[in-house]
Order: structure tokens, then sequence, then C-alpha cells
């Protein structure tokens, strides 16, 4: 399998001299091509400013990070927008959805920033739609569905341009229970059947037993690594409740 | 003192937010003052009794009209400051869980209004007195004075006015601004943020009917306005059901076309799916969704400033444009003639008067001691004679019938003013008009009041035969010839019939020779003189000592005095009210427009994660905001073209020609105001969706 994201002793530090903070603080770490990566941490541990880098909405102080060999750190202006709708999928906590278009137009504007052809984009919208099982709210708009839906078409937004790497951002944070398994199942399944990689931040110790591997950050470090390998999830969950107790009170919201 | 920070740091901050705010006030501030200080201008301008007469005519109506204008700005400022503070609801939510009361919270806004308000009178009058310096070159062009005397001028007056009415309005803002904050509820501010807003969809064949309806009665009013015919026939009744009808369907034309435009361009697969089109589209249409009335009356206000503008610039230039044409000799003398004694009782003539009246015009000068050899030269005199058998009745012959179906409000029983051709001849020849010659049994018309003229076209082209003096004539011309007998600012003369000498058998003491006209001009050879002579025709003390001498008179410097200082006054309101309208609804606009620049950061943020690039971010930024200040002009404009085509006609006495020059200055008053407000609007956008990088 190949590496899709290469990591390389990545720091970025806020603030001035007198007063430094390291939001990160030298972390290095691969993913391989259909992996399932969770990324848990307190808040302020830094892992939202990791996704941030690796996302290019912010930049590293210094470090290195390849995406499929290329060094992003090093893009700039147009390259790094075109990098950011074609190698690059987004699912956001609180689902960014366009409360002016539908879903199928949210979804398909996806496909028209990068200039598809339009003859193509029906055809590739009700395929990713029947993926997540999204094909009866195509027509309402946000404020119409549920926010399992919501963050249902989001997700189908961010695969539907085959991107290399999905990033999720707390991507239940806004959910309730029963919507935040069904999500999780779905994402199960894009990465097993069609091979998505899934990166993915959270503090919630369930969400992150979805995942094939989970990396634990504290203060800017790497603290933990955990993989799931043959485990049922339930055992693999209560392996990283164990980590997250070893990590201390800081994650305690995470039960 | 914490609280007087926490203003200024506000201000200070969200100076972006305001910055259309201050242009306005700016603006409004600045016209203000230039509109107020203009007479401070005129006094400097070296001008005559009947021209300052006028100029203080005008500044009492433009005073007038400052305190309509006051009025709009003021509806304007409230407007504009109810949107910046509910853009703040979030800021006073975070004082008010922090325990500040609603007190201290209106006090922080107080103190913000009287920062803000003297700042903007500040930079606004500023801006005002150097405008003003540019508007005293205009003004002394208008009332065509020398500018020799060029100083600079600063009209205290019009500052102490600028400031109270100001000072009231900023006044007016805080007390709304204190009864929006005390109706404040903390939790509604609290989640004013997270609304979602609702697409309400509307029916596509509700909408399509209903662009079908309100075009038709666009189209309706469209026709009743420009066609000529309908335009002279229309009553004041008649003139507000056209205007409610043309609001109402640009009402709906606004209502429908949000929906409308949606569909149509959503079944266009190919451009709607293209690049982000389908997004600016869809913000487009969810706000003039929720902004039709403010559309509405937006381009209504537009079409308003069109129109006043070009037709008050253009009055002015076709005015002085007359001039020449109409006002030919130095001076024309007018005399009732032959009032017969019945006559007295009813209108309350003197003895005198009455006595007088059988006297000629020389005569008259004679009695109240005025030389004529000494000051007069060219003579021309004309007489004006009726026959009660001759009406518009007889002269429209069999056509009477339809005239009166169509122009049922025409007064068809005054009788037709008749003269002789040779003396027509004679003063025509001192206007510089046509002369011309009849056969014994013909007649002709003559005149220059073009609406008037074309119905009487429609009798003569029918050859219509008239009886007068007991001869019947025919006509010689199937078309009214131009040409006039009485001096005057504007086309007035709506048709004198014309004939042969032979045909008057009336003595010269008969009452059917009702005036007499003397045509002269000045015995002089340069403006000096011709001054002095005009004050002597002028000076009332001649007929203080003979009441009952009835002679009137126009004379060449009155009417350019006059027609100059109508000219000035129309423009100078004109352009006032046209360029404070202009301002209020791109100001509205503009608002509207920021308003939403926090859910628009989120949206353009949004697109910008998941790949947009920054200059496909920009043009559909400038895409939508381009399209939503052009939707309300385009339709305005549309107006206008028949807008202006009705003032054409109402203002056809004033002359036309001037028309073109006049809507292409208002294109750059349009242009440099409008696209003002565009532009600051797009940058201020553009910044507000900027990316914040940390």
């Amino acid at each position: 399998m190949s590496q899709i994201l290469k990591i390389e002793n990545i720091e970025k530090y806020y603030g001035n001299r007198s007063n430094l903070t390291k939001a990160i603080d030298g972390i290095s770490f691969d993913v391989e091509e259909g992996e399932f990566v969770a990324i848990m941490g307190a808040s302020g541990s830094g892992k939202t400013t990791l996704l941030n880098c690796i996302s290019t909405i912010d930049r590293v102080t210094s470090g290195h990070i390849f995406v499929a060999g290329e060094d992003i750190t090093k893009l700039k202006g147009n390259k790094l927008n075109k990098y950011r709708s074609h190698e690059l999928g987004f699912i956001f906590q609180d689902f960014n959805l366009l409360d002016t278009l539908t879903a199928y137009e949210n979804i398909a504007l996806a496909l028209s920033i990068q200039n598809t052809k339009v003859g193509d984009i029906g055809k590739r919208v009700n395929e990713v739609a029947r993926k997540l099982d999204i094909q009866d709210v195509l027509q309402k708009y946000p404020y119409e569905m549920s926010g399992g839906q919501r963050q249902r078409v989001a997700s189908a937004r961010a695969i539907i341009t085959n991107p290399k790497l999905v990033l999720a951002d707390e991507p239940t944070g806004a959910l309730d229970s029963k919507s935040a398994k069904m999500l999780l199942e779905s994402f199960n399944h894009l990465n097993k059947e069609f091979k998505t990689t899934i990166l993915m931040v959270t503090h919630d110790a369930f969400t992150a037993s979805y995942a094939s591997r989970v990396i634990f950050i504290k203060d800017g470090k790497i603290f933990n690594e955990i993989r799931k390998g043959n485990q049922k999830r339930k055992e693999f969950f209560d392996k990283i409740i164990d980590v997250v107790t070893l990590l201390g009170g800081d994650l305690n919201d995470a039960l | 003192m914490m609280l007087c920070k926490l203003s200024l740091k506000n201000i200070k901050k969200s100076f972006k937010d305001y910055t259309i705010y201050f242009f306005t006030l700016i603006l409004g501030v600045a016209i203000f003052y230039v509109f107020n200080a203009i007479d401070s201008q005129t006094v400097l301008l070296e001008t005559k009794q009947s021209t300052y007469d006028i100029i203080k005519m005008m500044t009492q109506t433009l005073s007038a009209v400052s305190i309509f204008v006051s009025f709009i700005l003021g509806f304007l400022i409230i407007y504009a400051s109810r949107f910046l503070i509910k853009r703040r609801n979030k800021e006073f939510a975070i004082y008010m869980t922090l325990g500040m009361g609603k007190r201290k919270i209106s006090t922080i806004l107080f103190i913000e209004t009287i920062v803000i308000g003297l700042l903007s009178l500040g930079v606004g009058l500023g801006i005002g007195v150097i405008l003003s310096q540019l508007m005293s070159l205009l003004v002394a062009n208008m009332f065509e004075a020398d500018m020799t005397n060029f100083a600079f001028t600063f009209s205290k007056a019009a500052l102490i006015k600028t400031i109270i009415y100001f000072g009231i309005m900023y006044l007016l803002v805080m007390v709304f601004n204190t009864i929006q904050v005390s109706r404040c509820k903390l939790i509604d501010l609290i989640n004013s943020s997270k609304k979602s807003e609702k697409v309400k969809m509307k029916n596509p064949i509700i909408c399509a009917l209903i662009f079908i309806v309100a075009s038709i009665i666009l189209g309706y009013c469209y026709y009743i306005v420009s066609v000529p015919d309908g335009a002279s026939t229309l009553t004041l009744k008649k003139m507000t059901v056209i205007i409610g009808l043309g609001a109402l369907s640009t009402f709906l034309i606004f209502w429908s076309l949000s929906g409308l435009i949606l569909k149509i361009v959503q079944s266009i697969h190919k451009v709607y799916y293209k690049g982000l089109n389908s997004f600016i589209l869809r913000q487009i249409s969810s706000k003039v969704n929720t902004t039709v009335f403010s559309m509405t009356i937006i381009c209504l206000m537009l079409f308003v400033t069109i129109c006043v503008l070009s037709s008050s610039l253009s009055i002015k230039n076709s005015m002085t444009a007359n001039l020449k044409e109409l006002a030919p000799a130095d001076i024309e003398l007018m005399k009732k003639r032959n009032i017969p004694k019945e006559l007295q009782a009813d209108y309350g003539y003197t003895d005198g008067q009455i006595e007088s009246s059988y006297q000629t015009i020389k005569e008259s000068l004679k009695e109240l001691r005025i030389d004529e050899d000494k000051y007069l030269k060219d003579q021309a005199t004309i007489h004006v004679y009726t026959d009660e058998t001759v009406t518009y009745v007889t002269t429209q012959g069999d056509n009477i019938d339809s005239m009166k179906k169509r122009y049922p409000y025409l007064d068809y029983t005054s009788p037709e003013i008749i003269v002789k051709l040779s003396e027509y001849n004679k003063i025509a020849k001192m206007f510089g008009n046509d002369t011309f010659t009849l056969e014994e049994d013909q007649y002709m018309i003559i005149g220059d009041y073009e609406s008037m003229t074309t119905l009487r076209d429609e009798a003569l082209a029918l050859n219509t035969p008239v009886t007068i003096y007991g001869k019947t004539l025919t006509p010689k011309y199937k078309k009214v010839k131009k040409g006039f007998i009485e001096m005057s600012s504007n086309h007035i003369t709506d048709g004198v019939i014309v004939v042969p000498d032979s045909v008057v058998t009336v003595s010269d003491d008969s009452p059917q020779m009702e005036y007499e006209y003397m045509v002269a001009n000045y015995k002089a050879n340069d403006d000096k003189t011709r001054e002095e002579i005009e004050a002597v025709f002028t000076d009332t003390t001649y007929e203080e000592a003979h009441p009952d001498v009835t002679l009137e008179g126009t004379s060449k410097i009155a009417i350019y005095d006059a027609s100059v200082g109508l000219g000035a006054m129309i423009t100078f309101i004109g352009l006032y009210l046209g360029i404070i309208f202009l301002i209020s609804s791109a100001a509205i606009l503009a608002l509207k427009e920021l308003s939403e620049s926090v859910d628009n950061y989120t949206r353009y943020n949004m697109l910008r994660k998941i790949g947009a690039t920054d200059k496909q971010l920009n043009r559909a930024l400038f895409k939508q905001i381009a399209i939503f200040f052009l939707f309300p002009l385009v339709l305005a404009v549309i107006h206008s073209i028949f807008g202006i085509q009705f003032c054409i006609f109402l203002l056809e006495t004033f002359g036309k020609e001037q028309m073109l020059a006049s809507v292409f200055m208002t294109m750059i008053f349009l242009i440099i105001i409008y696209g003002g407000y565009f532009l600051i609007t797009y940058y201020c956008s553009k910044s507000i969706i900027k990316e914040k990088r940390v």
C-alpha cells in the first residue's frame, strides 16, 4: 500500500518570543492508502491545529507535510486551492452546508468548482448519494433535514471529487448518538468498500473506536498510538478508554 | 470613562462595517450644505432686480425642499443605524451576559452616535465647503453672470442650518437606538446568529402567470404615457391610477422574477452547474426574495431620479435655446381693445379703462408721455380679431366628433383668434419667421405648440372650410405653419388663423377687434442704452399716474431674465432631489447587501474550504453584488425610457432639443454615485469574506 500522507516533524508556534505557545511540537506520522485514522486529544491539545495544517487552512512553522508525495507546505495561491479542491475532502462538525442550496446542489458544487463537465455531474451525484443512502433527501434544503442526513450530505460532498484524503473535524460533534452511529457506519462502509482514506479528529472515544488506528495527542506531541488490528470494535473501544485514562483527567469528557 | 473607551474602540474596530454609513452621512451633510449655501453665492453675482427676485424665490424654494430632503435623510439614517445595531447583536449579548444593563448599552450607543455624528458633520461640512466653490461656478453659469469677481464663499447660515438639521436627525437616531436596545431579549441576541434561513420556493407557474400579468399591466402603462394621443388625454385621476398600476406591476415583477429566473436558469444545466453559478443564483434569489418591497421602492426612486434629473437639466438648456427664437424683438406691447360698455359690470372695468381701450397703442404711449420716436424703431402692429361664430368647433369641421371623444376636457367654445395676412407678414418679418401669401378664398393657421397644432393638422388635412365674417375660406396648407404673434419664453401659440385682409370687414372700434400688439426694437446700439430704454418701459410710475391706461408688454430682457431664473431654479431643485434620491436608494441597497456579510463570510469561507479559488470567490461576489445592484436599475431604466417620453410631452412648450445631452448628464451622475456605492459595497464585502489567517 502506498503512503498517502507523510508528516515530518512539524511544529506550529503562536504568539511572539516573550509569550510562545507551541500548539504542535514536533509531530510525525504516516497514513497509508485506505486507512481510517482517528486523532484524539483534549481541547487545546493541538489536534484541530494539526488538521488545519494538513488542510492548508493554516501554515506550519517548520517541518513538512507530504500528500501523495507532494510537499503541501510549499504550495501557494492557485496551486493551494487546486490541492484543496482535488486532493482533499472536508467534513466539519457543523456540516458547513450552504443553506441556500439543496442537498443535490451542495454536492454538485464541489464538482462545479473543479469545472467538471456538466454532463457528468448528475451521474456522479446520484452515485455518491446511493453510497451514503441519501437519495431521498437530494431535493431538500439543509433546514429540512435531520443532523445525520446533513452530515451525510456533507460527507457526500467531501468524497464526490474522489479525494486522496478525507479530513473530518469532529464529524459527530453535533449529532445525537443514533445519527452519530449511522454516520460512522457509513464512514466504515466508504473505507472498506471504496478504500477511502479518512483522517478524523475527535475527542469522543466511541467515535474513535470506528477507526482502524487512533493517534493520541497531548500538548502538541504524540502521546500514544494504538491499532485496531483484528479486534472487535468493543474491545478496541475499551483499549481506547484505557489510554484516555492514562492521559489523565484532561480527556475525561471523552466518556 | 470605561464606556467611552469601549465606544471609541467599537467604532475603530467596526470602521469597515461603518464605511457605507459614514459615506452616506458625509455625502448627505455635504449636499445639504451645498444647496443651502447657494444664496450666499448668488449675493456675489451682479444681477438685475428681476433676477434678484427670482433668486430669492429660488432660495426659498430650496429651503422648503431641504425640509423634505431632511425627512428622507432622516429616515435613511435611522434605517442605516438600525441595520448596524442588528449586526452587533452578539456584541450586546456579551455585554449583557457580563451583567451590563441596558442603560449602559444605550449609553455606549449614545456616545458612538455622538462621535460618528461629529466626525461626519466635520468631514461632510469640509467637503461641502469645497464642493460649494464648484457650485458657485455653476450658479454663475446658470444666471449667466460673469465670474470675474470669484471669491471663496462660506455660508454661516447654511453651516448652522446643516448642524441643526443633522443634530435633530442624530438625536432621533439615539432615541430609536435606545428603544431598540430596551426591546432586546438576551436569548434572541444570542441566538440571532444561529438562525438558518428558510428557503421559500415559489410556485413557478404562479410566478410565470404573475410575471405575464405584470408585464401586460406595465406595457399598458407604457403605452398610455408614451403615445402622444394617450398622454394628452390623461387627467390627474387617470395619472394617479397609472402611477399606482406602474408601482404595483413593478412590485409584482420583482416578486415573480426572483422565483422565475432561478427556475429558468436551473433548467439550463450547462449554465447552472458551471463554477459557482448555482451558488450565486441562489444567493441573489434568496436576497431578492426577502427584499421585494425595498427593491420596488429603490427601483421607483431610481426611476424618479432619472426622469427628474434628465428633464430638469434639459429645461434650462432648452429654455436658453428657445429664447433666441421666441423673443426676437426687443419689446412687444399689448393692449386690450374696444371693450363694450355691456361688459363693464361683468369684468369690473372702470370707465377710464373702457375709454382707454378705444385708443391705439401709439395714442396710449403719448398719453403716458413716452416718446415713441425717441426710444423705438422698426415698429410693426397687428390686430387680433374674433368672430363669435368661429370657434374650435368650426375649425375642426367634420373632425369635431372624434376630437370631442378623444379630448373631452378641451374648451371648444372659445372663439378663435383671427389676424390679417398683411399685418401678420409684417411682424413675422420682424420675428424672422416665414411670410406667406393667400388667395382671396384661402386661410391658413400658424402656431408652435406642437401637441395642439397636430390636432389642427387633422382638420386641415380634411380641407375643412371655415366661414369668417360671412366669407367661406378653404385652407391653403394641409398643416399648421410655424409662427407666433406673442413673444414668450415657451412655445405656447396653439393656433392663429391668418386670413386675407379683405375678409376682415370689421371697423376699428368694433368689439370684434379684441387686441392690438405692437412689436418694436429699441433705438440702441449697446447694452447700456438698451437697459436704459428698458427701464423707461418698466417704470411703474407711469402706470400709477395713469391707472386707466391698459397697456401691457413683454420685453426680450424680461423674458430672458425670467426664464434664466426659472431654468436655474428647476435645475437646482432637480439636482438636489435627484442626488438625494440616488444616494438614498444606493445606500439602502448597499446596506442590505452588507447586512448579510456575516452570513456571506461563513458561506464564502465554506466554499474556500471545499476548494474554490480566491479568484472564483471574488468573481462570484462581484457578480452577486453587481446583479443585485443592476436588478432595480435595469427596470428603472426601462421605466425611464417611457417616463422621459412623457416628460418630453409635458415639457414640450420648453422645447425638447436638449434632452439627449441631459440624459447623458444623468447617466454620469448615475454612474458616479450609484457606481460609487456599488464599488464600496464590493470592496467592503470582499474584505469581509477575506480569509482570516492567524
